[in-house]
């Protein structure tokens, strides 16, 4: 009320006239109802603007991200035990292929031995049959050579009895060369 | 206190006016004081609503699932109030989240406005704690005898002490019930206002050239220590405010 005697408007009992403040501002009950009016309007303004928009949004903000995540989990889980699976897969896969071409060497093996002894009975028999024919031939030479013998022998033997001045009786020296011959 | 500033002015440089920071002037032109002119108190408030906005808003139209910066700090902030009204106040209070959460976003925003050079801090001044307070102890009052009816009153009524000590003690948390509005007002606006009247004050030893290194330095120290009051002094009041509501809804001891 003293201001109003001092008569400057811009004065109030809260400020000297250099413009300090007498005491504390924050006592000064001159400025309660504009601040408390401003703090109200303030206070309503950010309760609706939380409660309308921020909050709601921040909180579905959220929990989409908390689904997410547990998705996320649960498909990666899933995932996991796919590879896990196709691991599996891989590794029966790998076994039954060596085991298969451990049968196919197995068998290509027997059909070459096979084939190979075949080859070598056959190659047996040819060198058999060889040797037969190589003795046989020699058998023969041999025999012609014995008649050769005997016929030698039996002319050179008619030649010695006709050096000899007699007559040769052919069926004699034969006879004797034979003997000979045998014994 | 006038008259020495008055005679300090004249003689030499070295003049403390602390609380002239506090004052209320009309932002545009001159003249008194009415409820509906636009002063400093107006466009500091309005800061805050904006800062808030700005965070809460603006920050998380994205609606990403992988948040950007402003986005992961409305979270946090929205994470960090949510858990304490739930583990404070309990489950069925997370109706009240929206109500704690606009008095947390808004001391905390006006304290960190009032940590700027220059800035009006609006939480220094008791009409505007002792309005939030008021709100605080008016909502758990009326929540209490709502959702309790008279065996709100239990809170009074220490049924684990012994039965000749509770009429003492129920006056003695009467006391202390209505003093809630008090002390958690002046706590945040008394905070508040010491950090910044200490820092002026160190401002104007500053003036002098043998003292302003260590006067430099003392403010910088205060200004750190007063980053770390504006938050927790914002935290303090939204964890009373949690507590109070716990009294209001489970009122038995």
């Amino acid at each position: 009320m003293a201001t109003e005697t001092h008569g400057a408007e811009t004065l109030s009992t809260c400020v000297d006239s250099h413009g300090s403040a007498i005491g504390m501002p924050q006592l000064c009950f001159d400025w309660f109802p504009n601040q408390i009016f401003w703090l109200a309007i303030t206070l309503i303004v950010i309760f609706f603007v939380l409660s309308r928009i921020a909050l709601p949004r921040i909180g579905a903000v959220l929990a989409e991200r908390a689904g997410t995540i547990t998705n996320d989990i649960a498909a990666a889980e899933e995932l996991k035990q796919k590879a896990e699976e196709a691991e599996a897969a891989y590794h029966k896969a790998l076994a039954d292929a060596r085991a298969e071409a451990n049968a196919i060497v197995a068998e290509a093996r027997a059909d070459i031995q096979a084939e190979l002894d075949a080859e070598l009975a056959r190659a047996d028999a040819q060198i058999a049959a060889k040797a037969a024919e190589g003795e046989k031939a020699i058998a023969e030479i041999r025999k012609d050579a014995t008649k050769s013998v005997t016929q030698v022998a039996r002319a050179a033997a008619a030649e010695i009895v006709n050096a000899l001045g007699e007559k040769a009786d052919t069926k004699a020296i034969s006879a004797a060369v034979t003997d000979r011959l045998k014994g | 206190m006038a008259t020495e500033t008055h005679g300090a002015e004249e003689s030499s440089s070295l003049v403390f006016h602390p609380m002239d920071q506090f004052i209320v002037k009309p932002l545009f032109g001159e003249g008194p004081i009415h409820w509906y002119t636009i002063t400093n108190v107006t466009l500091w408030l309005a800061l805050a609503v904006v800062c808030v906005i700005l965070l809460m808003v603006v920050g998380t139209r994205g609606r990403a699932i992988v948040p950007s910066r402003t986005q992961s700090i409305g979270e946090m902030a929205y994470g960090f109030v949510y858990k304490m009204v739930e583990d404070v106040a309990g489950k069925d209070a997370v109706g009240f989240f929206p109500y704690v959460m606009t008095l947390f976003m808004f001391i905390v925003m006006a304290n960190f406005l009032g940590l700027l050079p220059m800035s009006f801090t609006t939480t220094s001044h008791f009409a505007v704690t002792v309005i939030l307070a008021m709100l605080v102890f008016l909502t758990v009052t009326i929540v209490g005898f709502v959702k309790n009816g008279t065996k709100f009153l239990g809170l009074f009524w220490v049924s684990s002490a012994p039965l000749a000590l509770r009429p003492i003690l129920a006056v003695i948390e009467l006391i202390s019930y209505f003093v809630r509005p008090v002390s958690h007002s002046i706590r945040l606006a008394g905070n508040v206002m010491a950090g910044h009247a200490v820092i002026k004050v160190f401002a104007g030893f500053a003036a002098i050239a043998a003292i302003s290194p260590v006067s430099v330095l003392a403010i910088t120290a205060m200004y750190g220590l007063e980053i770390l009051v504006a938050f927790i002094q914002a935290y303090v009041f939204t964890i009373l405010t949690c507590v109070y509501l716990k009294d209001a809804l489970h009122p038995s001891h």
